[in-house]
């Protein structure tokens, strides 16, 4: 795979010849384990690791979960209790899994915006970045029917305002919601569809992950240069690069401790300051709750949709609000075209390095003023807000190919690992050669 | 004097320094007032205090329950260790003290350990099970849980907050009388219940309307979060592995890493 020269797996002993004439699998391990990883990727390259923990960590605690959970209106907040009070750590595994929803969008953030500062979405990798992009989208939907199963009042209000938004939608959006809803509202059917959704899409996410996978071992991995690794020789590429393993194995293992440690800390001495209080009082469709806000990793978007205070021509408020909500979505899917320049990394992009910053300051304001109640300064600063988003994507990123000129990247990636961590050889040299002299 | 008189004195001094030396450092946020009181479960290392909970049990039992109720709370984790750990006679005695409805007689009976507490008498009074988490509301400046974060401000704070935040203020709204709160912030169908003298502690702590709502408060955050001592533990525990096993990692991709880079040129 990757096209980059390296050693394939061979089978030595009989039974390994055995098994590999019948089914490759072996090889397939091997070639996948040991694949040939730029050298110079920095500590952003180690989020996929975290991100795969994650999926693994939440089917894991999530399986055991439903073996105690009720998925009817009656009795969905007690199971929850019961998970809570009576259940062998059962605590610990709901605050690890709602916990951990944070953590995955959390790293998921990190990777997402990773790849746009160092242009990991451009040629040969654009599929690679839709699948992730697709990977994104269901992640999002699976966290939000998940929200909605411990039946507090955030999960039936958040499950009927986000509904609602296909409710605008003209002519056909009301039969939408109905069908959604399972009713005319969110109700029991809703609930067990959610459920079963909600267990069902994990394992999608799961098999795109493969292919994600999969799309950059076939071109290989980016790097912070986005200076391709040399195919021309097996020496050329080995200068380049080192095996995943051990190398980037031990390396990612490193960085996903430190950040279960920190993680730990959130689950042991505060499980609860990323959830809403509200969600603690059992759904009521008679009381309405005083603000209903998602949790913090849809809030970006979620301001997005409360912006849009105001009709545009024939387009009412609301569905324009919903257009521009999916839409700040749909703009990530184009980015491979949107973006023009020849050079790939922003490391060596001048202009795009501070419009880049400019937009991960964007979402985070974004961020906080979804999480406030509608109301002004927070109404024209989300206005603001997601005019930039778009302007980004729509504009900015197209216009800097031409406006922009670009600084050199080096020549090669071995280049650019020993500008930064010296030639060993050099070092050896010099340690034998120098001490004498001195 | 043993251990835990000490120390339950220790802590009802403190208390008292508290309520003496504390500025009301008030969050506002609105006109939502929220003292930070200070209770011994914040933190890390916080730990229920067994005498406070006990005392809380009381207080609910012969101020709250006259119109709440706790119906996710078993009467048989009364006795747990992390919580206010009665004795198997004492709690059989507590829970004896109560009636339950039982599907299966479609009678009333007298209840058992593993009965629950009873649920609110009238329909307007909410259950108080989880309601330490229910209103573990941000308390911070901004939105951004500052508070929460740097001095615990959370749900019991809002519970001891609204016990004591009555004005005296009332006005009649639809034949309903409401009574002004500060931690409320507004008016609420809740009467004052805190007087003064509203309970005798067995412990011989003076029950100033103060003491009885930070007793009550601690005792419904056991409610609602009554594995939270084993969770610290754990959580510590988990903390203090991942650090060693961090630290190891650290190592092994050092030296693992060390035969293909040369000096560090900045």
């Amino acid at each position: 795979m990757s096209g980059i020269p390296h050693d394939h797996y061979e089978p030595k002993s009989a039974p390994e010849k055995w098994i590999e004439s019948r089914l490759p699998i072996i090889g397939l391990l091997y070639n996948t384990l040991m694949i040939p990883t730029p050298k110079n990727l920095n500590w952003m390259w180690i989020w996929g690791i975290v991100l795969t923990f994650c999926l693994v960590l939440q089917i894991a605690t999530g399986i055991v979960l439903v073996m105690h959970y009720n998925p009817s209106v009656g009795g969905a907040f007690a199971s929850v209790e019961h998970i809570m009070r009576n259940v062998n750590a059962g605590w610990a595994l709901r605050y690890t899994h709602a916990n951990g929803a944070s953590l995955f969008f959390f790293a998921v953030y990190f990777h997402i915006f990773r790849g746009l500062y160092y242009g990991s979405y451009k040629a040969p990798r654009e599929i690679t970045w839709i699948i992730g992009m697709v990977i994104y989208i269901l992640m999002m939907a699976t966290v939000f029917m998940g929200y909605v199963l411990p039946w507090g009042q955030m999960s039936f209000w958040g499950a009927t305002v986000i509904t609602g938004l296909f409710g605008a939608i003209p002519l056909i959006g009301e039969s939408i919601q109905t069908w959604l809803l399972g009713g005319p509202a969110v109700d029991n059917p809703t609930l067990t569809r959610f459920f079963s959704l909600h267990y069902l899409l994990p394992f999608v996410i799961a098999a795109l992950v493969v292919v994600h996978i999969w799309a950059f071992h076939t071109t290989g991995n980016n790097n912070p240069t986005g200076v391709e690794v040399r195919r021309g020789s097996r020496k050329e590429a080995e200068a380049d690069t080192l095996p995943f393993w051990p190398y980037f194995v031990i390396k990612d293992l490193f960085a996903l401790v430190f950040i279960l440690t920190i993680f730990a800390a959130v689950v042991g001495f505060m499980p609860n300051f990323l959830g809403h209080p509200d969600n603690y009082i059992e759904a009521n469709p008679l009381v309405t709750p005083a603000h209903i806000v998602p949790e913090w990793y849809l809030l970006p978007f979620y301001a997005m949709l409360r912006a849009i205070t105001f009709d545009v021509l024939f387009i009412n408020s609301k569905l324009f609000g919903v257009i521009v909500m999916f839409g700040s979505l749909i703009v990530l899917f184009l980015v491979p075209w949107l973006d023009t320049s020849r050079v790939r990394s922003g490391r060596f992009r001048p202009m795009f390095k501070f419009w880049f910053w400019l937009l991960v300051v964007d979402f985070v304001v974004l961020m906080w003023c979804g999480a406030m109640p509608p109301e002004q300064p927070f109404v024209i600063i989300s206005q603001l807000g997601a005019l930039y988003w778009f302007s980004f994507f729509l504009i900015i990123l197209p216009l800097l190919g031409v406006l922009e000129k670009p600084k050199a990247p080096p020549a090669t990636i071995e280049d650019d690992f020993r500008a930064h961590y010296g030639d060993p050889g050099e070092v050896a040299a010099q340690g034998s050669a120098a001490q004498p002299a001195e | 004097m043993t251990a835990r008189t000490l120390l339950s004195g220790l802590f009802a001094i403190g208390l008292g320094l508290v309520g003496l030396g504390a500025s009301p450092a008030a969050a506002a946020e609105g006109e939502r007032h929220v003292h930070d009181f200070s209770f011994s479960f914040e933190g890390p290392f916080g730990r229920y205090d067994q005498s406070q909970l006990q005392r809380g049990l009381q207080v609910y039992s012969e101020i709250c329950s006259a119109c709440h109720g706790l119906k996710f709370v078993a009467f048989r984790t009364l006795e747990d260790e992390g919580g206010p750990a009665l004795s198997e006679e004492a709690m059989r005695a507590f829970a004896g003290q109560h009636e339950v409805f039982d599907v299966a007689l479609d009678d009333t009976r007298v209840a058992t350990p593993t009965d629950f507490f009873p649920p609110s008498n009238i329909p307007n009074a909410p259950d108080l099970s989880l309601m330490a988490k229910a209103r573990a509301g941000f308390h911070g400046p901004a939105g951004l849980g500052i508070n929460q974060i740097l001095f615990g401000m959370g749900g019991p704070e809002y519970i001891a907050s609204l016990l004591t935040g009555f004005t005296g203020e009332e006005r009649e709204e639809a034949g309903t009388i409401l009574y002004e709160n500060t931690a409320f912030g507004g008016y609420m169908a809740m009467a004052p219940v805190l007087y003064g003298d509203d309970v005798t502690y067995a412990d011989g702590t003076v029950a100033t309307p103060e003491q009885i709502a930070e007793d009550v408060a601690a005792f419904l955050m056991w409610t609602a979060e009554p594995k939270m001592m084993e969770r610290k533990r754990s959580g510590l525990t988990a903390v203090l592995f991942l650090t060693v096993l961090t630290v190891l990692l650290y190592f092994t991709n050092k030296t693992l890493w060390a035969p293909h880079k040369g000096k560090k040129h900045g």
